[in-house]
C-alpha cells in the first residue's frame, strides 16, 4: 500500500529519470492507462507538423478550391477572402508596421501547413470535419493562390504544401528559449 | 523606512491625498474608523427607513433545504459581463468576470471568465478518453474513471486570457466597467493529476521537447507546450473549487499550466502528443502571437506578466460621498508571487504600500487593501505591482513604447481610475 506522497514521489523520480532516455519500466502509478493500438492513434492524430509530418494522401488545386470555397467558406469570409463578417483571409501584405495592421493568411501566417491543419480540424465553422482531405488541400491551395503565394496551376499535397514558404515566416521571434535538437 | 512595531497612527497619511497606513483598519479600535460604502451602479438599494424590530422573515419559516445552492436573489446583477461572440456565432468569443463586484481571490465557478473558440461541448465523462501518444514507449488511453484513481494535487491559481485588457492598447480609454475591460482573469482552486505521472507511465522520449494538447471541442483547439512545463507543474485538472470542472471550463478534464496564458490550458482535453518540436497550430501562430511596432511578432509568450487592478472603487461602482474607504484590488504574476503592491491616490505622484491579504501564493490572485480618506475632490487612483522576480508593472506609455499598440495580447500596464467629485469612477489614460 502506498501513501499518496509516495505515489507522487515515485512518479516524479521516474518522470525525471525518463529524461535520460525512454523509460524502460512502468512508473509507480496506478497504471490504468490501456495500450492504444496503432489504428486508434491513427484515428485520433489529426495534427500536422510544419515539416509536413502527418499530412494525409490527397491533392487539390486552386481552381478546385474556389468551388469548395464558394460553397463552404464565402458566407463568413467574403468573396476571395475579403469583406466577410469573419476573419479576412487574403491581402494585408505591407500593413504589419502600420497603425492598422491587417493579419491574414497571406500577410501574417508563418506556415502553410497550419492552414491545412486548421481548416481540417475546425472548418467550416458549423460543420467541422465535414470536408474531404482533397477539399482541404484544394481550399488551402485557393487561399495561398489568392494571396499570391503559389500559382494558379500549383496543386497542394503532402509533398508540395510543406515546401511553401510563407511571406511572413521570418518575422516571428521565439521568446521561449528553444531550438531543435540535431539528431 | 517605517519602523515595524510602532503604534499605527490611523489618521496619518502614508502617501498623498488621503492614503492611510495599510494597517489602520486592523489596529484601530472599534468605531474609531467607519468606512464609506461603494454602491453598485445597478438598482436595488433599499429605502432609507430602518428595518422593523422584528422583521417579517423572522415571523415565518424560511425556504426549504435545497440540493444545489444559488446566489441570493438580490445578487442577480452579479453576472458575467460583455458576452460577445464572433459574427454569426454564439460560442466563439468571451465572457468576463465582474471583477468590481467580487472580493477575495477565488472566483465563483459560475462567474469564471469564458473564452471558447467554437462553443461548449457536452461531453459524457463515461465516454470521454484521453490519448497520450507520439514520442512515447507506450501509447496509452485513459478513461476519466481511471484518472480519478491517480494521486491528486490541489493548487490555487489564476487563469488569464492573454487577450485580457487588450482594448487598453486602443487610442482612447474604453468607457466600460472594470470587469468588462479586465475580466478575462479569474482565480480558482484547481485539483488534478500531475501531468508528469501519465507522461512517465507512457514513457516519454528524452528527445521530446514539446507536447501538443488538443481539445474535444468543435474547434479542436490545440497548443504546443514545452516538455519542461509539462514535467514541472502541469496538471490534468478535474476539479475546480471543489467540484468537477464546469462545462465552460473544460469538463471533464482540462490541461492546467500555472502562470501561462489562458488558451494553452486546453479544455475538454482529448489528446496529448509528445513531439520533438512545436506543431505551430493556428492558435500559436496566427493568433496569440504579439505583433510589435517593427512588424516582427513575439511567439511563445507564455507567462502572463505582473499586473494589478484596483477593483473597488472602479468603473461599475460609484463613491458615496467623502470620507473613509477601503481601496481593494487584485494582483498576480505568471512568473511567481506578488511581492508588493503600491497604491497612489494622487495620480502617481506618491505611493503607499497596500496590505497583501494572506495567503500570497505563486501564480495566484493576491488581494491587496489600503484605507483611503477621500476628501471628495476629483483625483486619479492607481496600483502598481511588483513580483518576486523583481518585475514591476509598467506604465501604459512604457508598455506601448516597448511593444507597440498592435500587440493585442499581454497588456499588463498600470491602470488609472479617475474619481469624479460626483462619485463616478472612470477609466482614463493618466
Amino acid at each position: 500500500m502506498f501513501t499518496r506522497e509516495a505515489l507522487l514521489r515515485a512518479g516524479l523520480v521516474l518522470a525525471l529519470g525518463g529524461c535520460a532516455g525512454a523509460t524502460a519500466t512502468a512508473p509507480e502509478t496506478p497504471n490504468l492507462g490501456r495500450a492504444a493500438s496503432a489504428a486508434e492513434v491513427a484515428g485520433w492524430d489529426v495534427s500536422i507538423a510544419p515539416d509536413g509530418r502527418g499530412l494525409p494522401p490527397g491533392s487539390g488545386t486552386p481552381a478546385q478550391g474556389a468551388t469548395v470555397y464558394a460553397q463552404k467558406c464565402q458566407a463568413c469570409h467574403g468573396e476571395k477572402g475579403v469583406g466577410g463578417p469573419n476573419d479576412r483571409l487574403v491581402g494585408g501584405q505591407g500593413t504589419l508596421t502600420s497603425a492598422t495592421p491587417v493579419r491574414t493568411v497571406g500577410s501574417y501566417w508563418p506556415y502553410a501547413t497550419t492552414v491545412f491543419d486548421y481548416v481540417r480540424r475546425s472548418m467550416p465553422f458549423a460543420q467541422p470535419h465535414s470536408l474531404t482531405n482533397d477539399e482541404v488541400y484544394a481550399v488551402t491551395a485557393y487561399l495561398l493562390q489568392l494571396n499570391g503565394i503559389i500559382g494558379e496551376g500549383d496543386a497542394m499535397n503532402a509533398s508540395t504544401l510543406p515546401r511553401v514558404k510563407m511571406p511572413n515566416r521570418d518575422n516571428f521571434i521565439l521568446v521561449h528559449p528553444w531550438k531543435p535538437k540535431t539528431p | 523606512m517605517r519602523p515595524r512595531h510602532r503604534r499605527v497612527d490611523q489618521t496619518r497619511e502614508t502617501a498623498g491625498n488621503g492614503l492611510l497606513d495599510r494597517r489602520a483598519f486592523l489596529t484601530a479600535g472599534a468605531g474609531a474608523l467607519s468606512a464609506g460604502a461603494f454602491m453598485a451602479l445597478a438598482p436595488g438599494e433599499a429605502g432609507a427607513a430602518g428595518p422593523p424590530e422584528t422583521a417579517a422573515e423572522m415571523k415565518m419559516s424560511g425556504a426549504p433545504l435545497s440540493a444545489y445552492g444559488s446566489p441570493a436573489s438580490f445578487e442577480r446583477e452579479v453576472t458575467r459581463t460583455l458576452i460577445r461572440s464572433q459574427p454569426g456565432t454564439t460560442g466563439a468569443g468571451a465572457s468576463r468576470s465582474p471583477l468590481e463586484l467580487l472580493e477575495g481571490t477565488i472566483t465563483p465557478s459560475g462567474l469564471h471568465f469564458e473564452r471558447h473558440h467554437n462553443g461548449v461541448p457536452t461531453i459524457d465523462p463515461a465516454q470521454h478518453q484521453l490519448l497520450i501518444h507520439g514520442m512515447v514507449a507506450r501509447p496509452l488511453i485513459f478513461s476519466m474513471a481511471s484518472l480519478l484513481r491517480y494521486p491528486l494535487v490541489s493548487r490555487i491559481h489564476f487563469l488569464e486570457c492573454s487577450g485580457n485588457s487588450g482594448v487598453m492598447f486602443g487610442a482612447n480609454p474604453p468607457a466600460l466597467t472594470c470587469g468588462q475591460v479586465h475580466g478575462l482573469v479569474s482565480g480558482s482552486e484547481w485539483t488534478g493529476v500531475p501531468l508528469r505521472l501519465v507522461l512517465a507511465e507512457a514513457g516519454a522520449d528524452s528527445r521530446a521537447d514539446w507536447i501538443l494538447a488538443e481539445g474535444a471541442d468543435a474547434a479542436a483547439m490545440s497548443r504546443s507546450v514545452p516538455m519542461a512545463k509539462a514535467m514541472d507543474d502541469a496538471m490534468l485538472a478535474l476539479y475546480q473549487n471543489g467540484e468537477r470542472l464546469r462545462p465552460e471550463n473544460g469538463y471533464p478534464v482540462r490541461l492546467f499550466l500555472p502562470g501561462y496564458e489562458g488558451n494553452m490550458n486546453v479544455k475538454w482535453l482529448r489528446r496529448i502528443k509528445v513531439t520533438d518540436s512545436p506543431t505551430m497550430t493556428k492558435d500559436e501562430t496566427s493568433k496569440y502571437t504579439d505583433l510589435q511596432a517593427d512588424g516582427k511578432s513575439l511567439m511563445f509568450t507564455y507567462p502572463m506578466e505582473v499586473k494589478s487592478l484596483i477593483t473597488r472603487p472602479a468603473p461599475g461602482l460609484r463613491m458615496t460621498g467623502a470620507g473613509l474607504y477601503e481601496v481593494s484590488g487584485i494582483a498576480w504574476s505568471g512568473r511567481g508571487k506578488i511581492r508588493k503592491v503600491e497604491v497612489s491616490a494622487d495620480g502617481g505622484q506618491t505611493w503607499a504600500d497596500a496590505a497583501l491579504s494572506p495567503p500570497v501564493l505563486a501564480y495566484a490572485l493576491t488581494r491587496f487593501r489600503i484605507p483611503w480618506k477621500w476628501n471628495g475632490a476629483p483625483t486619479v487612483l492607481k496600483s502598481r505591482a511588483t513580483d518576486d522576480t523583481g518585475r514591476v508593472q509598467p506604465t501604459r506609455d512604457a508598455l506601448i513604447a516597448q511593444h507597440g499598440a498592435n500587440a493585442i495580447y499581454h497588456y499588463h500596464a498600470i491602470q488609472a481610475w479617475r474619481v469624479e467629485s460626483s462619485g463616478e469612477v472612470k477609466n482614463v489614460y493618466a
